[in-house]
């Protein structure tokens, strides 16, 4: 599904060029589980960004079922996010002037969806996210690992070929965390393509397959062996 | 997506901030009521010229004795008080014989006295009048007539009276036949004019007795005005076409009445009704654009200040646009739905600002009791003003958020 190609990308600071991507080569296929692990610094951040079409790599191509996304334009990018592509923050990105509901509607209103049938499937959304019974709370109304949940539920929205979540777990204590993950689990095993970039080992440890990074190169591919 | 979702986004973020959107708004409120009143009030004053000058008959030339200093805005004539010159009976004679295209020539005297009549009194003007004054002031009598030119000549002491004296002196009773007394000297009332009410400076035109000229001038005004002097000459034109060429010739015959040799200076003025209400409407609409523009100056600050909140709102808000463009929103939903915002702070500040600018003229209408009449134009202008001042001020602000880098965005705490 997914075909990076010798992919860089080279930020300017002052004088200096910096390489936060150094050639980087890999596929990802439907239905894959993939954490992202590697130091600060390593380009794993920036590898995200590109692969959600938030940003566009200085060179390398990167097909996303076929479609050369690296030449996109800002528009078709937008679009490709939106269709393609559900996005999980570390800090969940709620808006807090939002319900659950709406917030988890937001994706589909930029999706032109009509507003019984988006309303019934966020509410469908969030019960599948176990949180049926808060739709009409607001953030500051919910737990942690209830924002998160939320939030899964908001990047479930248009259907995604590929959920990225960025250090999901990063801002929950153990136990939610684990629970999140529990939950990632289940989309993947319903065949959703998931690429998680974290820290933490113990996260790491759920997904199929690893990718590590240093200094903007892949440094280490493994794969579970199914137990 | 759908148009109508980025109407609800900006309206949201609006209504999330109650306090702030209303204080943002609030320059645009009092612009725009500052703008209705200051045009309301310009436009009633307007109106009150108009229907003034109008008044005093339409196509009238009124003949003044001595000069007048010529350019003045309202143009209102120096009574010739101690010049020696004056009008007469002949010089009305004249013009009436030997200036075409004129529909009535009257000349005039007035005084103020004291009317008793049934044990009643009243303080009332009193002119003394030839019957083509009716003609002249497009005055109509409603009840029974007006006197003719024969009992004019004759010194017949009748009178043609307004609605409020016959009001003020008989009530309810037919005041024909009756006599009243002007200075002791006894007058029989013949007829009644048809009221013209108030005239727009709140005096009743109603409240005027109209007598012979002759009898008027020697038994009432006699101390003033001698021999057949008069004080006014009103000379109506025929039409509107020939109203300055009458004018030209009343001049003409008049200086040959009073022997002014060429070169030398009027002793009589003349003023055409239609110049008069020119000079004081171009007046009136010189001082309403003046006060509308200075009202217009706190509408650019209204949008200022909309500019600074959208500014601020553009900062604050940074994540939610990130997020936005995570999601799917493309550059133009976030420029159209800022623009939006700042259309409706904008648009919201005008409809108030016209609801207070309307009520607020309506106010100084009753209580100031000055005429205030707000232009039709005046809800269209303001709100396609307001919809222009959030536009032009909201472009900056929104094509500011539109440019954000979504990752940057994110970012931000």
């Amino acid at each position: 599904m997914i075909e990076i190609e010798d992919l860089r990308k080279v930020y300017i600071m002052g004088e200096e060029e910096v390489a936060a991507l150094a050639g980087v080569s890999m596929r990802i296929e439907r239905g894959e589980s993939v954490a992202v692990i590697g130091p600060s610094g390593s380009g794993k951040s920036s590898l995200m960004n590109i692969l959600g079409g938030l940003d566009r790599p200085t060179s390398g191509t990167y097909r996303f079922d076929g479609e050369d996304v690296g030449q996109f334009d800002d528009d078709q990018l937008a679009e490709f996010r939106r269709r393609r592509i559900g996005f999980i923050f570390q800090s969940f990105q709620l808006l807090p002037r939002l319900t659950a509901l709406q917030n988890v509607e937001l994706p589909m209103i930029y999706a032109g969806m009509a507003p019984a049938e988006r309303r019934a499937r966020a509410a469908e959304l969030l019960d599948r996210v176990g949180l049926g019974s808060r739709m009409g709370h607001r953030p500051t109304q919910l737990s942690g690992g209830q924002q998160q949940r939320v939030a899964i539920a908001r990047a479930l929205a248009n259907a995604p070929d590929l959920l990225l979540a960025d250090e999901p777990t990063g801002a929950l204590d153990t136990h939610t965390g684990e629970e999140v993950m529990a939950l990632f689990k289940a989309l993947n095993r319903d065949g959703l393509t998931l690429v998680i970039v974290t820290h933490d080992p113990e996260v790491a440890a759920e997904a199929a397959r690893r990718v590590s990074f240093r200094d903007g190169l892949i440094v280490g591919d493994e794969r579970a062996v199914p137990a | 997506m759908r148009g109508i979702e980025l109407v609800r986004f900006a309206t949201g973020a609006i209504i999330a901030h109650p306090l702030r959107s209303g204080l943002t708004s609030l320059g645009v409120v009092i612009g725009v009521a500052a703008v209705v009143m200051m045009t309301s009030i310009g436009l009633g004053a307007q109106q009150r010229v108009t229907s003034t000058i109008a008044g005093l008959g339409s196509n009238l030339i009124i003949v003044s004795p001595g000069s007048t200093r010529s350019g003045g805005g309202g143009g209102f004539v120096m009574q010739g008080a101690g010049s020696g010159a004056s009008l007469t009976d002949r010089d009305a004679q004249a013009i009436a014989q030997q200036v075409d295209g004129v529909a009535a020539v009257a000349p005039a005297v007035r005084g103020q006295a004291q009317l008793v009549a049934d044990g009643a009194n009243w303080n009332t003007r009193i002119e003394g009048v030839t019957p083509a004054y009716l003609v002249a002031r497009d005055l109509n009598v409603a009840q029974g007539r007006m006197f003719d030119e024969r009992e004019a000549r004759q010194g017949r002491k009748v009178v043609v009276i307004g609605p409020t004296i016959a009001r003020e002196l008989w009530g309810e009773t037919d005041p024909i036949g009756r006599r009243l007394r002007v200075r002791s000297v006894p007058f029989e009332v013949i007829g009644v004019l048809e009221s013209k009410g108030q005239s727009s400076f709140g005096q009743d035109q109603d409240d005027i007795v109209l007598g012979p000229l002759p009898a008027v001038r020697s038994r009432i005004v006699g101390r003033r005005v001698q021999g057949d002097n008069v004080q006014t000459i009103y000379v109506k034109a025929a039409s509107d076409d020939v109203l300055d060429r009458v004018q030209e010739d009343v001049s003409n015959v008049l200086r040959v009445q009073h022997r002014i040799r060429p070169g030398d200076a009027d002793d009589f003025s003349t003023q055409n009704m239609a110049s008069i209400l020119q000079a004081s409407q171009a007046a009136v609409a010189t001082f309403t654009i003046l006060l509308a523009a200075v009202a217009a100056v706190s509408l650019l600050v209204g949008g200022v200040g909309i500019m600074n909140i959208m500014l601020v709102a553009v900062t604050e808000r940074t994540r939610e646009i990130g997020l936005r463009m995570a999601l799917g929103a493309k550059r133009s939903h976030i420029l159209v739905q800022f623009a939006l915002e700042a259309v409706a702070l904008s648009l919201a500040g005008g409809v108030i600002g016209l609801t207070i600018g309307v009520a607020g003229a309506v106010v100084i209408a009753r209580i100031g009791s000055w005429p205030v009449a707000v232009p039709s134009w005046a809800g269209p202008l303001s709100l396609g003003f307001s919809v222009l001042v959030g536009l032009v001020f909201g472009a900056y602000p929104s094509w500011r958020a539109a440019r954000l880098d979504p990752i940057e965005a994110l970012r931000r705490e």
